[in-house]
């Protein structure tokens, strides 16, 4: 079989993860927000398995395993946050949440 | 086989794009699960078989028809779109664009130092259940801890 050089794999998973933090800056949607962080998660997870492909190790998808519980967790927290906020302000906007005082 | 990765990692860069150019909720929510399936392709090709299909069943299948159930019960719509469209102006995007240009150079210069080839080889479930319920058995003990905690929190704060 062919082989792939490694930063190929590595350099997908620093760009998916770029576009990620973009979307994190950029949007002012909270769901929006919140999607964009599922992307920068799975590049981390991408990169693990590049890494554990390279390696052949099955260390790298340990990782990713806790990656996706991490996510799983998330999104459910996150998203009843945002039912919660929405019920409370009528509104998704993070501008306006950030006037909040506790 | 190469070839696919390639293919799949462009795939998923331009659905990426197009999920943070995206006005559409919805439309936004679509790009986001072909970008995971494309990734699942890549880590197929890469030789994690596991990975992938989990990839596409609790990333794609699960986590995100959650996020379509959520976006069902906000219920939006049109003018949330009509919004949406006048938050992302071209003044917006330029700073963060730039800041992630910066970022993105560094890592590109900090990659091109390596030069290791990767021959993609099967890693079996086998190996990874057996590192899971062996050195890492309290990481998937404190694992399924967090999912209990995400699961009592999400109850409780979309109780109403």
């Amino acid at each position: 079989m062919q082989s792939i050089p490694i930063e190929h794999g590595l350099i997908l998973a620093g760009i998916l993860f770029v576009l990620g933090l973009l979307g994190v800056m950029t949007r002012r949607n909270i769901v929006f927000v919140l999607m964009s962080l599922e992307v920068m998660l799975n590049a981390g997870g991408l990169a693990f398995i590049v890494a554990s492909s390279r390696w052949g190790h099955a260390d790298g998808q340990v990782m990713f395993l806790m990656i996706l519980t991490l996510a799983a967790a998330e999104v459910a927290v996150g998203l009843g946050l945002i039912i919660q906020v929405y019920r409370r302000f009528h509104t998704v906007d993070i501008n306006v949440l950030s006037q909040m005082k506790g | 086989m190469i070839l696919l990765f390639y293919i799949a990692g462009a795939v998923a860069i331009i659905s990426t794009v197009c999920v943070i150019l995206q006005s559409n909720i919805t439309h936004a929510l679509i790009y986001l699960i072909l970008s995971l399936l494309a990734v699942a392709v890549v880590f197929y090709v890469l030789g994690a078989t596991f990975a992938a299909v989990l990839e596409a069943i609790v990333y794609a299948g699960a986590i995100m028809v959650l996020f379509l159930f959520v976006i069902m019960m906000l219920n939006l719509g049109k003018r949330s779109e009509d919004q949406e469209r006048s938050w992302s102006g071209v003044k917006v995007w330029v700073a963060p664009s730039v800041m992630a240009a910066i970022l993105l150079a560094q890592l590109l210069n900090v990659l091109s130092q390596y030069e290791y080839d990767l021959i993609p080889k099967e890693v079996s479930v086998l190996e990874v259940s057996a590192l899971l319920f062996g050195p890492y058995v309290l990481a998937v003990e404190l694992a399924s801890i967090l999912l209990l905690a995400g699961l009592v929190s999400a109850y409780h704060l979309a109780k109403k």
